[in-house]
């Protein structure tokens, strides 16, 4: 596999495709995230792992716009989108899915993905157009939801659908716009290790040559997939580099052990 | 106007397989609009059948929020009020000498109530849930007694009227006899629930789902979901605005009470007891609203009391209404065991209405002793009369009722042993 970080493509673009500047996020007396910059290269595969509350589902909401930083920026391929509404900031190009699935309960499958790339096609807030008369959107969705390996409950509301049904059409939702970056918050939370393998390799296929961030708890589930490891602990950013280096790490295996190493400002640097 | 689920998927091939059973409910449904007043000849019940169609508008309508769009308005009198406010000033202005064919007029209320919709629902549809809710009940007060303050546009205690023999006559239609004005309304309606109905398959239609079901991944899929509802808010306003548009040519007098809380919660409540989930549903809702509001009263003293408690049943126990109801029982009828079970079921059902008639029989008597001025003591039921002051009938209606509980459970022993297989 390429890796664009590997290639001088990737360096011709001269800019991030997703920058987190000096990020800090406040809620009440407490810092949820801590200062914390990242920056993610176009086609880069970033896994975020770290303990519970570490803050890496904060990161996603304050990242797609649920959730306003305190200070600090957010930049997506040049353009600033800290303080812009989740809906603009989908508009440009990023796009995420949920830890606890988002659906559309009562809608069917073909549904619940046509809504998500509707936008995405132009069709916008069109009362003046049928949705059975749109070829391109019904057929892209079609083509979604057989790489999904939905297409035999095409008509079930997504209520019904099984778990692991469920997070396939939660992923399919978030990919279904064509996203430039993609946030995936822990797709696999709740699956069986089989499940898990299998979801991955569908994860490493959808989103070829896609930026990619995703969240999860278990880091060896990553590690087939990613290019780099963000590790987060305390709202902090531990360490930021490829796997293998990570996984040498001794602060990193310290924190995942349970002893959080008090991390200097000048570690801090030494990492981000 | 079909019975596919508002939420359901609707593709390209099951389209096209559908639509010959499409054409035959839309051919119908115009059918019945067209053919109903051949039938139902009384002046009273032509009036009756004009009076449906406009609330057919208006529940359809309203139903866009409540079962479309997840959003329960308690104000939605005042946009079918706003609407046959302007209509019956419009009609008066044409009286007056301007050049606009009368059975344009709803239109203007249409128009109207959508213009007020864009500026209310502004603030109205910024959230959705209990503040939507509170915030239509407040709007809807607000404009109610705004309507009773300002005498000179609302027309005070009095209200306003009008005279719809008016302006042009083309092809000598003046809209005078009744009859007329009742094509011209079954015309609009007819138009409205397809226009209506074709919302529900564009992209904002389904949108308006989607944001019902989950406003949150709405907003990660590029649409704003304020946007999506402030949207389809002005629709419904145009729509019930329409509709308040033709119940102004129809009365001929518009005072404030259309704006008025009760009014709205009637849409409500009948939208909900029709069907909010099935697009028809909401036809089935404003036909049984106007037979309730114009018969009821006639038969019994209690049937505000009544239409609560089917509310709340229904609320609890069939939250999908009677369209739900009817779709299911249709579905079970199709099963060839369902009906092999006729006896017991009869049974049941009868029993059943055995086991709950002492209700009804003490809350009639009840009525009876609390108006004794207005009411006769006694209620004739199946050759039967019952009088409220003898404790026999207390009694013996009592004894009815919990003979008919044991018939009831007998007969659910003995359904229970025919469905074993």
């Amino acid at each position: 596999m390429t890796r664009a970080f590997d290639t001088p493509a990737g360096l011709v673009l001269g800019a991030p495709q997703l920058d987190i500047k000096a990020m800090h996020k406040r809620f009440e007396q407490t810092d949820i995230i801590r200062n914390l910059s990242l920056s993610v290269w176009p086609g880069e595969r970033v896994a975020i792992i770290g303990p519970n509350g570490a803050g890496k589902s904060t990161l996603f909401d304050l990242i797609s716009g649920r959730l306003a930083p305190s200070s600090g920026q957010v930049w997506l391929g040049g353009q600033r989108i800290d303080g812009q509404k989740p809906f603009q900031i989908n508009r440009l190009g990023l796009s995420r899915s949920f830890q606890i699935s988002q659906l559309f309960a009562t809608l069917s499958v073909f549904d619940n993905l046509r809504c998500a790339m509707l936008w995405q096609l132009g069709l916008g807030y069109a009362f003046w157009k049928f949705l059975a008369s749109q070829r391109d959107a019904n057929a892209r969705t079609q083509a979604l939801m057989q790489r999904l390996q939905l297409d035999n409950v095409s008509d079930t509301p997504a209520q019904h659908l099984s778990y692991a049904q469920q997070r396939a059409l939660e992923l399919g939702m978030a990919l279904a716009c064509d996203p430039a970056v993609l946030l995936l918050d822990e797709p696999t939370a709740g699956m069986s290790q089989s499940e898990t393998r299998h979801f991955m390799a569908l994860i490493d296929e959808l989103t070829q040559g896609k930026t990619l961030l995703i969240v999860e708890h278990d880091m060896s589930v990553v590690f087939g997939l990613a290019d780099k490891i963000a590790v987060m602990v305390q709202g902090e950013l531990l360490a930021f580099d490829r796997v293998d280096a990570v996984r040498a790490d001794p602060r990193v295996q310290q924190a995942y052990l349970g002893a959080v190493l008090p991390a200097s400002p000048a570690d801090q640097h030494a990492w981000a | 106007m079909s019975l596919v689920r508002v939420t359901s998927a609707q593709r390209p091939p099951d389209a096209a397989a559908h639509i010959g059973g499409r054409l035959a409910l839309w051919g119908g449904y115009a059918l019945v609009l067209a053919l109903a007043p051949l039938w139902l000849t009384s002046s009273l019940s032509q009036s009756l059948l004009s009076q449906m169609g406009i609330a057919i508008i208006v529940c359809l309508s309203y139903n866009l929020l409540l079962g479309q769009g997840g959003l329960v308005s308690f104000g939605h009198a005042v946009y079918s009020g706003a609407g046959a406010f302007l209509a019956i000033h419009t009609l008066n202005r044409v009286t007056g000498g301007w050049a606009l064919p009368v059975s344009l007029i709803p239109l203007v209320g249409g128009l109207g109530s959508a213009a007020l919709a864009l500026l209310l629902g502004w603030v109205t549809t910024r959230r959705a849930g209990t503040p939507f809710a509170m915030i239509t009940f407040g709007i809807g007060e607000l404009v109610w007694a705004a309507a009773l303050v300002l005498p000179d546009f609302f027309g005070g205690e009095g209200g306003v009227s009008g005279n719809r023999v008016t302006g042009s006559a083309p092809f000598g239609v003046t809209f005078g006899p009744p009859i007329q004005l009742y094509y011209l309304i079954a015309l609009y309606t007819l138009v409205c629930t397809a226009l209506m109905y074709a919302l529900t398959r564009t992209p904002l239609g389904r949108l308006l789902n989607a944001v019902r079901d989950n406003p949150q991944r709405v907003a990660m899929v590029g649409y704003n979901p304020q946007q999506v509802r402030y949207r389809v808010f002005v629709m419904a306003a145009f729509f019930a605005g329409v509709g308040g548009g033709l119940s102004a040519l129809h009365f001929e007098l518009v005072s404030a009470e259309v704006f008025s809380a009760h009014r709205s919660g009637l849409y409500l409540l009948f939208t909900f007891i029709g069907g909010s989930t099935f697009f028809f549903g909401p036809i089935l809702g404003a036909v049984l609203m106007v037979l309730a509001l114009s018969l009821l009263p006639g038969l019994t003293p209690a049937w505000l009391l009544y239409l609560g408690v089917i509310f709340v049943a229904m609320v609890m126990r069939a939250p999908g209404g009677l369209a739900a109801l009817g779709v299911a029982l249709w579905q079970r009828a199709g099963q060839t065991a369902w009906w092999r079970q006729w006896p017991q079921r009869l049974a049941l059902l009868t029993s059943a209405l055995l086991a709950i008639s002492p209700l009804w029989v003490w809350v009639e008597m009840t009525f009876r002793l609390q108006l004794a001025d207005e009411l006769p003591p006694t209620l004739s039921l199946l050759g039967l009369t019952l009088d409220a002051h003898s404790p026999t009938s207390w009694l013996g209606s009592g004894l009815v009722g919990g003979f008919g509980a044991g018939l009831w459970w007998v007969s659910r022993r003995w359904l229970a042993q025919k469905e074993r297989p």
